[in-house]
């Protein structure tokens, strides 16, 4: 599904943040990116939602040569791939279900035609109550919730996840973590990018671990 | 307190106890706006673009009114031709005016031609020789009037010849040189004006292009959100353009109504003031201060064309926007 060869970054003129990584994310897998901070997880999730370009190295994903892909068609590639972010970035001024049903919405899709699938993913998520809620209200777990469920709406074909436990407790971490795998037991592949060595150790699954901009890949 | 009010401020604590603050019952129907409105087009533009439509009717209202006087003194001078015939000893200056009168009266395309006779003559030059002239007793040249079919004009060229073998003396004035000069004088201020409203036009457009800038800086976390869940270049544009359209309908609108009730307080004072030297001097010069039908038409015109200048240039602007930020600077996570 996405494949890297010896792709390496860089911003500007600065050193090189990524060196000859390569590596293959089939369909349906399950891993963990993690790594100390500054080791280029970031930098490699951005390369992997295609907001980056590499500096050097191939990159193809969906079947497609990224250097290859044009404006026009990011948006419909972007659209396989569901991110989670670490600070949310959910709309303030939009509620819990505005929220999470925007990737539809930007589709062009009729409320009618979503707003059960909306609710039924916001009571899978745990969010049923939460729904007519803005952000602010929220509270961190909840609004995790709420950003992994946007970035589910849409059933992509991989998930990427930059530290969805980082600002929860742990009993909500496993929970989240549960979810996720529920998530690619129905057939998407996530990439969950963290520190927490705790929660890698409730999986069995494969992790890549990056330092100092080189990758190791453990299965 | 009376039992409606009791009711309506009971009902509205009880809404508040119910929803909470920082929710949006499931009252809320329409969904709202992915880019609120507060953060784009704020009072400000409205005002700008009101006052932009109001100066663009106004120039576009003294264009017309200056076309209009324009070609009205054109159509009434070339209702109308002279023949002048100069005195000479020996002339019989009444049968020459006879003659010229038959010659001109003769032409496809005049309606009719009248001497103008001693009486109308010495009145003529009343301002400068005074009263109880006898106009016989001086070397006066005389006139006849000739009134034109607008329709269809004679041919001057062969009344002027057969005039002067006729009568040499004799010169026929078509007031060409005074048309030619009116619509001169009309074209340059049609095109003056024009260039004026270009010029408040571009200003309305580079005014937009810096609000619509201003609010996608403003709006960078809600762009960033829409480019991460798959919104297309055209999606964003589109939820910023509708904003300023709206505000540049509604200060478009303002503006055209501002120009509109200034036409007619004009046309107002110039009626009721009819009468007075100084309207009589203004009527002279621009007629009675009535834009007509084609001017309130201009102003309708103005006024959507403000409007959609207004939501094309914010959506050119957020295009071009997203393809820079896009090309020097990707959304970041």
């Amino acid at each position: 599904m996405i494949r890297f060869e010896n792709v390496g970054h860089r911003y500007g003129m600065g050193p090189e943040i990524l060196r000859d990584v390569s590596f293959q994310l089939p369909e349906r897998s399950f891993q963990f990116l993690s790594g100390p901070s500054g080791a280029g997880k970031t930098t490699l999730l951005r390369l992997l939602f295609m907001s980056l370009k590499p500096t050097r190295g191939l990159i193809t994903i969906f079947g497609k040569d990224r250097s290859k892909i044009t404006r026009t068609e990011l948006p419909l590639l972007r659209r396989n791939i569901g991110v989670v972010f670490q600070d949310f970035r959910l709309l303030d001024h939009l509620t819990t279900y505005e929220n999470v049903a925007l990737p539809l919405r930007v589709r062009g899709r009729e409320e009618a035609s979503y707003r059960a699938d909306v609710i039924e993913l916001l009571k899978w998520v745990g969010l049923g109550e939460r729904m007519h809620v803005l952000p602010p209200i929220l509270s961190g777990g909840e609004k995790q919730r709420a950003a992994i469920a946007r970035a589910l709406i849409e059933q992509p074909r991989i998930l990427l996840a930059d530290e969805p436990t980082g600002n929860v407790d742990p009993q909500l971490a496993r929970r989240l973590l549960r979810l996720l795998i529920e998530l690619n037991r129905l057939g998407t592949a996530v990439v969950i990018a963290t520190h927490d060595l705790g929660l890698m150790d409730q999986v069995d699954a494969r992790r890549m671990v990056l330092s100092a901009g080189r990758l190791e890949i453990y299965d | 307190m009376t039992d409606a009010s009791s009711i309506l401020k009971n009902l509205g604590r009880n809404l508040s106890a119910h929803i909470g603050p920082g929710m949006r019952g499931s009252i809320a129907k329409k969904p709202m706006p992915i880019v609120p409105s507060d953060n784009v087009a704020g009072r400000t533009m409205v005002l700008v673009i009101a006052i932009m439509t109001f100066l663009s009717c106004l120039t576009l209202g003294a264009v017309t009114l200056v076309r209009d006087t324009a070609a009205t003194w054109q159509t009434q001078i070339a209702r109308e031709a002279t023949i002048q015939i100069k005195p000479e000893e020996g002339l019989d200056m009444p049968d020459a005016l006879a003659r010229a009168r038959d010659i001109a009266i003769g032409y496809n395309g005049v309606t009719g031609a009248s001497i103008v006779d001693a009486a109308a003559t010495a009145r003529l030059l009343e301002p400068w020789l005074g009263t109880g002239l006898d106009i016989e007793s001086l070397p006066v040249p005389r006139l006849v009037i000739v009134t034109l079919d607008p329709a269809s004009r004679p041919d001057f060229a062969a009344m002027r010849n057969e005039i002067q073998e006729a009568v040499p003396n004799a010169t026929l004035d078509d007031h060409r040189t005074w048309v030619d000069r009116l619509v001169a004088m009309a074209r340059t201020t049609v095109t003056i004006g024009m260039a004026v409203l270009a010029l408040m036009l571009s200003a309305t457009a580079l005014t937009v292009i810096f609000a619509t800038r201003g609010a996608m800086a403003g709006n960078g976390h809600i762009i960033e959100v829409l480019h991460f869940v798959g919104a297309e270049a055209s999606f964003i544009a589109s939820q910023f353009r509708r904003h300023f359209l709206l505000a540049g309908m509604k200060g478009a609108a303002a503006g055209g109504l501002g120009a509109i009730i200034v036409f007619i307080g004009f046309y107002w004072w110039s009626s009721r003031n009819m009468a007075t030297p100084e309207a009589d001097q203004a009527t002279a010069l621009f007629g009675n201060f009535a834009i007509g039908p084609s001017g309130y038409l201009g102003v309708a015109v103005v006024v959507v064309l403000i409007a959609a200048l207004t939501a094309t240039t914010s959506h050119v602007t957020v295009l071009s926007y997203l393809k820079t930020v896009d090309a020097t600077h990707p959304d970041g996570m």
